[in-house]
């Protein structure tokens, strides 16, 4: 009998032994293919992390010339007889003078050698229009100006930024360049006499789009974009989150509720352009909105944004536990008040996180807005919801589009404030996300 | 002693069978040292009187035992229903069969007495007292270990006869004191040892009680009978 | 060999299990109840009778319809888009499922507190001002100052607690939020408390807390409690119900179940001997 059971606990002790064994050796084996696995991850991840250096280093480097620009000082006399004749200081007779004559002025005076038509033609090539603008603000702002000599500095067109930046090469050619030798000749000069800078383009914040890429600013996309993204964000959050309140928490879960839920997902996958074309059709041509409004890019946006909110908001709610529900419905609160006072507030990091992610994307949109016209040329910054308006990612397509060599480096420039948007808007969600995240 | 309806955790069921075994041991010990003891009255065996009288501290120490191990499983087990009833009864039933070998060690301590004076008459009806007292001890702890209720009500109804044996032994044992002086301290000591034998028989019937307590959960309602009169005998001079 | 149950010859202090039946009074009334998840049935026909200002305790295996049963009391079943209850459900000789009675104002007057305690993420003071507020039982900062220092005085949490009635529900011990959960039950002031295994989450001297607990607001709440210790009914309850495959098996005084039940069922199950 003893010997029996002596047997047995041998056999289990060897049983045991060897499956130690087989444990320690495949120990090995798993660890290497853990290794391996943690190579690949870390490599996958220096790959992306090369591309993406690589992308925002070729745009903020092809940016960065933008932010700067090349302005001359100059001593403008305001000469009385070209401005105001009559002596009235009427407005309108100041708003309409001949500033270009005082710049004309201006620079023939710093060089008296020219006399030629043609020559006198491309000295004043060399300042920006912008320039006439500036004195007539001056003027207009100041009346008392008017006969003083001032000092003023002007930007210099978009050829001379580029030639002073170094962009554009001395040794091509002069009837491949874009300026001339004896421009070149001028400026350099005018470089000698110290009155030309470099100082930081803050009107490439405040103004808005311009033929002159020198004047050309993006205040008037970035205002497009917030009444735009004004409209979308009214429209879709109620929308949206009443949306989810109701799907989740009061809706029967049966066949209909079932298709709308799956209708809802695929939408979410549809290509923006559809929800373009939708807007053409129905709100400019049926309901006869105005064309490049934001109001109709904000409803656009709206229902392409729409089921991102709702699905991002029934995550949410469904995340919610339901001991929080069965406690206030335990205690004899109505279906609305548990989700009004305890479910929706606890919900609400996820909601707003989701729709902080929504409006990203909605801000980056640019194909739906095309449809609806919102690629036409404004120089005017819209003032409300009606005027026509562009925004920043179509601004950056037209300018990507433009000939003009200057536009290069605002196009880089255009791309990095709207990504720096899109960056911000993305940490927001994060810092909302871990601010709001409770213990149950 | 297997019940159908075992525990699920098993130690639960051991320390149950544990317990009967224990209850078994003692009642077989008290049984055998009784009838040591009316042997050794019947057949005036001093020698066989002094060892009832020094095995009666075995069952002592079962009860001790007993008593230990009932308390663990109080503690430890918190029994419920009829693991309870089982456990208190057990703890009772010792506690009774302890009394019972103290009273057969009592006879045994009077054999010795009464085995240095002549012999008197009614060893007849002592030695019938004892077999029926030893029937019921035997009978009850049957009961016990089958947990058989209407076995310890039997047991409850036999008591009636050796309370009646008891009345008479008093009076046949007064007749004898009155006839012949002598005789008294030895009737004395008989008078004793039929109180003796007589209270072994309620301690029977009370562990019978304690079965039906066991098994029914409750006390029998009806009240046993009593046949014991000689409270109330009186024999005067002239009888 | 003493006699088991002497009736009180002392009537001077009758103890609650001693009042004979006919002369309690009846708080819920239920007959024939049967639930159904879909097509499966949780309960079938269970006739039982809770009565007022004492502890009634619900056993029984895994899965044996105590916590369903206890749920259709307070009509939180109707959560269940499949569950279906059937028969009578009396409170105060109103039927529960009867368009009489409001489901909300059930639910004030008939308090659950859950096996995991579930305080709002909110701060204590407003944990136990939320019930009132929304039934308009209080209003006005006083008032509802008083419904939540008397609640948690009653729920024996108040000198823990007094000064610190802004901090986070959720940041207290186990214990003391199940015990918080209490006090906002009883801060609705409702007739009956169910608690579905209150004590199953927390250790040893909590749960005797809580029981403690539940002794004392016997005196004004009838109270149900399903709980999965056989020991913790004992102790805790008058009356116990024995539960099994959705059947109520056996009802009686707790002393009476735990001593020498009447069914083999329940006696198998309280020695543990199945289930």
């Amino acid at each position: 009998m003893t010997d029996i059971a002596m047997t047995q606990t041998d056999t289990q002790k060897q049983r045991a032994a060897n499956a130690a064994e087989a444990v320690r050796r495949s120990l090995k084996r798993r660890y290497a293919a853990e290794a391996r696995f943690k190579a690949y991850g870390i490599g996958a991840i220096a790959i992306a992390m090369l591309t993406i250096v690589v992308l925002f280093g070729t745009i903020i480097k092809g940016g960065l010339p933008a932010f700067t620009e090349t302005v001359i000082e100059m001593e403008l006399t305001l000469d009385e007889s070209v401005i105001d004749p009559q002596g009235t200081r009427d407005p309108g007779t100041l708003a309409r003078a001949n500033y270009r004559r005082i710049v004309f002025d201006a620079l023939t005076a710093k060089f008296p050698d020219v006399t030629n038509r043609r020559e006198k033609r491309e000295l004043t090539a060399m300042m920006s229009r912008g320039a006439s603008f500036q004195v007539q603000q001056l003027v207009t702002n100041d009346p008392s100006l008017i006969g003083q000599t001032i000092t003023m500095t002007a930007p210099v067109s978009s050829d001379f930024d580029l030639y002073n930046k170094g962009v554009i090469n001395r040794d091509v050619d002069e009837a491949d360049r874009r300026v001339s030798d004896q421009q070149m000749v001028w400026f350099d000069r005018l470089k000698e006499q110290g009155v030309v800078s470099t100082q930081f383009n803050f009107g490439f914040f405040s103004s808005a789009d311009s033929r002159e890429p020198e004047l050309a600013g993006i205040w008037g996309a970035a205002a497009g974009s917030f009444y735009t993204m004004l409209v979308t964000l009214l429209l879709s959050f109620p929308i949206g989150v009443a949306a989810a309140i109701y799907l989740e928490e009061f809706a029967p879960k049966n066949r209909l509720t079932q298709i709308i839920e799956v209708n809802i997902n695929n939408l979410a996958a549809v290509p923006s352009i559809v929800f373009g074309l939708l807007g053409l059709a129905v709100f400019i041509n049926f309901f006869g909105l105005p064309r490049s409004a934001p109001l109709v890019g904000g409803m656009v946006l709206a229902l392409m944004t729409l089921p991102t909110i709702i699905i991002a908001s029934r995550a949410a709610l469904k995340a919610v536990p339901p001991s929080i529900r069965e406690a206030a419905m335990g205690l004899g609160a109505s279906r609305m008040q548990v989700v009004g006072h305890h479910v929706l507030p606890l919900a609400m990091p996820g909601i707003l996180t989701g729709t902080i992610i929504g409006m990203a994307q909605a801000l980056g949109e640019t194909a739906p807005l095309l449809m609806i016209g919102m690629v036409a040329f404004i120089v005017d910054v819209p003032g409300g919801v009606t005027d026509p308006a562009t925004v920043l990612p179509v601004q950056i397509y037209l300018w990507a589009d433009s000939p003009e060599r200057a536009f290069v480096a605002r196009t880089s420039a255009a791309i990095m404030v709207l990504l720096g948007f899109l960056v911000f808007m993305n940490a927001l969600a994060v810092v909302l996300r871990k601010k709001f995240e409770r213990r149950w | 002693m297997a019940k159908e309806n075992d525990h699920i955790v098993k130690s639960f069921d051991e320390d149950l069978r544990q317990l009967d075994n224990y209850i078994a041991e003692m009642g077989g010990l008290a049984e055998h040292l009784f009838a040591d003891a009316i042997k050794a009255l019947t057949r005036r065996d001093s020698e066989l009187a002094e060892r009832v009288i020094q095995n009666d501290k075995r069952i002592d120490d079962l009860e001790a035992q007993v008593d230990s191990h009932t308390i663990k499983m109080l503690a430890l087990r918190q029994p419920m229903a009829d693991d309870l009833r089982v456990v208190i009864t057990a703890l009772r039933i010792a506690s009774l069969i302890e009394r019972i070998g103290d009273y057969a060690k009592n006879v045994a301590k009077r054999t010795v007495a009464i085995s240095q004076t002549p012999p008197v008459g009614p060893s007849r009806t002592i030695s019938r007292m004892g077999n029926v007292v030893q029937g019921m001890i035997k009978t009850v702890l049957d009961a016990y270990l089958q947990r058989d209720a209407n076995l310890a009500q039997d047991v409850r109804l036999r008591d009636e006869e050796v309370d009646a044996l008891h009345t008479s032994l008093f009076r046949e044992l007064l007749t004898y004191m009155l006839e012949d002086p002598r005789s008294i301290s030895a009737c004395t000591h008989l008078l004793f040892v039929a109180k003796n034998i007589e209270r072994i028989g309620d301690h029977a019937t009370n562990i019978a009680e304690n079965v039906h307590f066991l098994v029914h959960g409750s006390v029998p309602d009806d009240t046993r009978p009593k046949g014991d009169e000689s409270s109330y005998t009186v024999i005067g001079a002239d009888d | 060999m003493g006699e088991m149950n002497t009736p009180a010859t002392n009537t001077d202090a009758v103890p609650p299990q001693a009042v004979p039946l006919e002369d309690r009074e009846t708080k819920f009334h239920t007959s024939d109840v049967c639930v159904y998840y879909g097509a499966k049935q949780a309960l079938f026909d269970v006739n039982l009778d809770i009565y007022a200002n004492e502890v009634t305790a619900l056993i029984g295996p895994s899965g044996c319809g105590k916590s369903t049963y206890l749920r259709s009391l307070n009509r939180m079943n109707d959560t269940i888009d499949i569950c279906r209850v059937t028969g009578n459900i009396i409170l105060d000789g109103t039927d529960i499922y009867s368009n009489v009675l409001d489901v909300v104002h059930l639910r004030a007057r008939v308090g659950m507190v859950f096996q995991k305690p579930n305080p709002f993420p909110k701060s204590i003071y407003e944990n136990i001002a939320y019930g009132p507020r929304i039934h308009g039982i209080a209003t006005g900062k006083t008032e509802i100052d008083e419904i939540v220092e008397s609640s948690l005085i009653k729920a024996g949490l108040w000198n823990e607690v007094k000064d610190r009635l802004d901090a986070p529900g959720t940041g207290l011990s186990g214990g003391q939020q199940q015990r918080l959960c209490i006090a906002r039950a009883i801060a609705v002031q409702p007739e009956v408390i169910l608690m579905d295994e209150p004590c199953s989450a927390l250790d040893p001297i909590a749960t005797a807390r809580i029981e403690e607990l539940i002794d004392e607001l016997r005196e004004n709440f009838s109270i149900v409690i399903v709980t999965h210790s056989m020991q913790q009914a004992a102790r805790v309850s008058q009356r116990t119900a024995f539960f099994h495959l959705g059947y109520l098996v056996e009802v009686d005084e707790t002393n009476k179940i735990f001593t020498s039940p009447t069914d083999q069922r329940t006696q198998d199950y309280i020695t543990g001997r199945f289930g």
